[in-house]
C-alpha cells in the first residue's frame, strides 16, 4: 500500500509509539517566539529542567510585538533574549534583524522537504509549503520539543485537494485558499494534514505556496503539504549547494517524500480555479467567504497590508501595482507591515515603499503587532478593516472591530476606493 | 490536589455553538502574561453566544458542555490555562481542534468527544437546568443529574490520553521516558 507525504515523514521520524494511534517522533526543528516561549521557559526552570535538546535545532524570534510596547511586551523579550544566551542558541533574530518568524525562518532556508517542525504557534503550517510535516502546537508540546526534541502526534488522516484550470487576473493564491476554505469549513481538516497538489500549484512560487499553507489551520488542518519540485530547490538552493551536486540531484533526492500514487486519503477533493472569482471574508470565521462583488458596498476604516499569510515580497509588489499613481480614499488608514527586514529592503529598492507612502500608506518595520490585535494599527469598537492576514474572529485585530480577510491586491484596491474592491485587472463575473 | 483525578465533576455551563475559538476562549491581548492566574478574569469574555454573559454565567460552573470543534483558532496553551485557573478541568463536546485537545490532555486536564447523538440529547435534557457531572476513570463513565433526572453516559479516552492525565501532564511524562 502507497504512503502520503505525512505517513512517510512518520515513519522516518519515529521513536516510539503510545496506544495504537499515538506516535512519538524525533523533531528536525523547534520554532520559538516571544508570545509562547517565555511561559515554557518560566516552566522548564520552575520545574529544574532549564534544558535544550539541541540548540542548533531551535531557531527562534521576537516578532509578535516588536519594539515592545510595554513592561510585559519588555519581559517577555528579556526571557527570550537571556534565554537563547544562556543556551547559545544562534539562530537568534532580535530587533533589526526579526520579522514575523513565519516568512523568516524560510527565508533563512531552516525547513527542508521531510523535515518534522513544532513552533507553539498554529501557523506553523505554513512551512507544509516545503513538504514538511510543520505542524503548530501548545507550550506544554513546545515545552516538550525544547527539552527533548520529541512531539506526540496522533497518526494523521490525510485530505488531497487537487487544484486544476487556470486563475483568472487579479485573483491570487489567497482567493484560492479563502475559497476551499469556504467550500469545506473551519472543521473540514480538523486532525487531517492536507496534500495541495494539481497544476495550479505546480506553477505556484514559493510565496504563494506558503500563503496557501498558512492558512490550513483555519479549516482545522494539521499542516498544509505542496509537494518538492524544482521552484522548492530554487528557493532554497543557496542554502543546500554543499549538499549536492546539482539541483538536479537534490531534486531527485526530495522527490522521495512525494506521496506515492496508491497512497490512501481519507478524502480527496478537485477544486478548478478558472471562474474563481476575488473573494472576501464576511463574518466572525474564515469560512464565510463570498465574492468580493457581492458586497462591494461595504466601507472600511483601515486597509492592513501584511503578516504570514501576506506581508512578503510579492505581495508588496502586487498591491504597489495597483496603488501606483493612487491615494487612498479621504478617512481611510492604510498600515503596510513588510514581513522581514530582507522584504523591507527589497521593496525599498524596487521603489515600492515609495509608492505605499506616496498614496498615503504608513509603512511600519516587520511584526505580528495589528494581525492579532497586539500593536500598529489595533481597531476601535465597530472598526472595519480590510486585511491581508488570516483570521477574522471576533476580537482578532482590536475589541469590537470586524475584519475582511482577502489578497493585497484586493486590499489595495480597497484602499483606493474606501469600501470592498477587487483589483481592476478581474474582469470576470462572480461565480457564485 | 489530593488525587488527580477527583476534580473532573462539577456543575455544567451549556455552551451552545459550534466552532468555539481561542479568541473567544481567552482574547489574543492577554497574551502578554507571563502567568496563569492573571488569566483568571477574561475567560469567555469575547464569546458571541445568545444568553452567556461572562460577568455572570462562569459562577460556580466547573465542567463545560459544548457542540463540535471546540478550541479551533490558535495553538495557545492559554486557552485551557484560563479554564484551569477557573478550576474548571473537564470539557466534553462533540468535538474539538487538534492542538486544543492535545493542550488540554498535556496538562492533565479533559477533553471528551461524545457522539453527536449523545451531546444532542445532553441539550436536549439538561439546558436551561441545573445539572452536575461526575467522572468515574476507571469505567469511563459519565453520570449527569439533575433533580431527579440521571443520565449515564459512557466515553473512551485512549491509553495516552489516560496515561498523561494519571501522570499529570506531558513534561513530566516526555522527561521520563524520551
Ligand atoms: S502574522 Fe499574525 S498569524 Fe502570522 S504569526 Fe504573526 S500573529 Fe500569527
Amino acid at each position: 500500500m502507497g504512503k502520503t507525504v505525512a505517513e512517510k515523514i512518520f515513519d522516518a521520524h519515529l521513536i516510539d509509539r503510545q496506544g495504537a494511534d499515538i506516535s512519538i517522533l524525533s523533531l528536525d526543528r523547534v520554532f520559538c517566539h516571544e508570545i509562547t516561549t517565555p511561559i515554557a521557559i518560566n516552566d522548564l526552570v520552575a520545574r529544574g529542567k532549564d534544558r535544550v535538546f539541541d540548540p542548533d535545532k531551535i531557531k527562534a524570534v521576537i516578532d509578535h510585538v516588536t519594539p515592545a510596547k510595554d513592561s510585559k511586551t519588555a519581559e517577555q523579550g528579556k526571557i527570550m533574549r537571556d534565554w537563547a544566551k544562556r543556551h547559545n542558541i544562534k539562530d537568534f533574530f532580535d530587533i533589526g534583524a526579526n520579522g514575523v518568524c513565519h516568512a523568516l525562518f524560510p527565508e533563512k532556508g531552516f525547513v527542508r522537504p521531510g523535515f518534522t517542525v513544532i513552533m507553539g504557534d498554529s501557523h506553523t503550517c505554513t512551512h507544509g509549503a516545503f513538504c514538511a510535516f510543520a505542524a503548530g502546537v501548545g507550550t506544554t508540546d513546545l515545552e516538550v520539543g525544547i527539552l527533548k526534541g520529541v512531539c506526540s502526534f496522533k497518526t494523521p488522516e490525510t485530505l488531497k485537494i487537487e487544484f486544476t484550470g487556470t486563475l483568472q487576473e487579479g485573483v491570487f493564491a489567497k482567493d484560492v485558499i479563502l475559497a476551499i476554505i469556504g467550500k469545506i469549513g473551519v472543521n473540514g481538516a480538523t486532525n487531517k494534514v492536507i496534500e495541495f497538489t494539481g497544476p495550479v500549484i505546480d506553477r505556484f512560487s514559493m510565496e504563494e505556496r506558503m500563503t496557501l499553507s498558512n492558512m490550513a489551520i483555519e479549516a482545522g488542518g494539521t499542516t498544509g503539504i505542496c509537494y518538492p519540485d524544482m521552484t522548492t530547490v530554487e528557493y532554497l538552493w543557496d542554502f543546500i549547494k554543499d549538499d549536492y551536486e546539482s539541483k538536479e540531484a537534490a531534486l531527485a533526492d526530495y522527490s522521495k517524500w512525494i506521496a506515492d500514487e496508491d497512497a490512501v486519503y481519507a478524502d480527496e477533493i478537485t477544486f478548478d480555479v478558472t471562474t474563481l472569482a476575488p473573494v472576501a471574508t464576511f463574518g466572525y470565521k474564515p469560512d464565510q467567504v463570498r465574492a468580493i462583488a457581492d458586497f462591494e458596498e461595504t466601507a472600511v476604516d483601515q486597509v492592513y497590508i501584511g503578516s504570514c499569510t501576506n506581508g512578503r515580497i510579492e505581495d508588496l509588489r502586487e498591491a504597489a501595482k495597483i496603488l501606483e499613481g493612487h491615494t487612498i480614499a479621504p478617512g481611510i488608514r492604510g498600515v503596510l507591515s513588510p514581513a522581514t527586514p530582507d522584504i523591507f529592503k527589497q521593496a525599498l529598492k524596487e521603489g515600492l515603499i515609495d509608492i505605499f507612502m506616496d498614496a498615503g500608506f504608513c509603512v511600519t518595520n516587520p511584526t505580528c503587532g495589528a494581525c492579532l490585535g497586539m500593536s500598529n494599527g489595533v481597531l476601535a469598537n465597530d472598526e472595519i478593516c480590510a486585511s491581508t492576514t488570516n483570521r477574522n474572529f471576533n476580537g482578532r485585530m482590536g475589541k469590537g472591530g470586524m475584519v475582511h480577510l482577502m489578497s493585497p491586491a484586493s486590499a489595495a484596491a480597497t484602499a483606493i476606493k474606501g469600501t470592498l474592491a477587487h483589483s481592476p485587472a478581474y474582469k470576470g463575473g462572480s461565480n457564485e | 490536589m489530593s488525587n488527580k483525578t477527583d476534580r473532573f465533576k462539577g456543575n455544567i455551563l451549556f455552551l451552545d455553538r459550534d466552532d468555539i475559538n481561542t479568541d473567544e476562549i481567552i482574547p489574543a491581548k492577554y497574551l502578554t502574561e507571563n502567568s496563569k492566574a492573571a488569566l483568571k478574569p477574561y475567560l469567555l469574555e469575547d464569546l458571541k453566544l445568545e444568553g452567556f454573559d461572562p460577568a455572570t454565567s462562569l459562577e460556580n460552573r466547573q465542567v463545560v458542555v459544548t457542540r463540535n470543534n471546540f478550541g479551533c483558532g490558535s495553538s495557545r496553551e492559554h486557552a485551557p490555562w484560563a479554564l484551569e485557573i477557573n478550576e474548571i478541568y473537564l470539557v466534553i463536546a462533540e468535538g474539538f481542534s487538534r492542538i486544543y485537545r492535545q493542550n488540554m490532555y498535556n496538562c492533565g486536564m479533559m477533553a471528551v468527544e461524545l457522539p453527536k447523538e449523545d451531546i444532542d440529547s445532553l441539550f436536549e435534557t439538561f439546558k436551561g437546568k441545573e445539572c452536575s457531572v461526575v467522572t468515574d476513570l476507571e469505567a469511563q463513565s459519565f453520570t449527569f443529574t439533575s433533580g431527579d433526572t440521571t443520565l449515564t453516559i459512557p466515553f473512551k479516552l485512549s491509553e495516552f490520553d489516560k496515561t498523561l492525565v494519571e501522570a499529570g501532564g506531558w513534561v513530566e511524562f516526555a522527561d521520563a521516558n524520551y
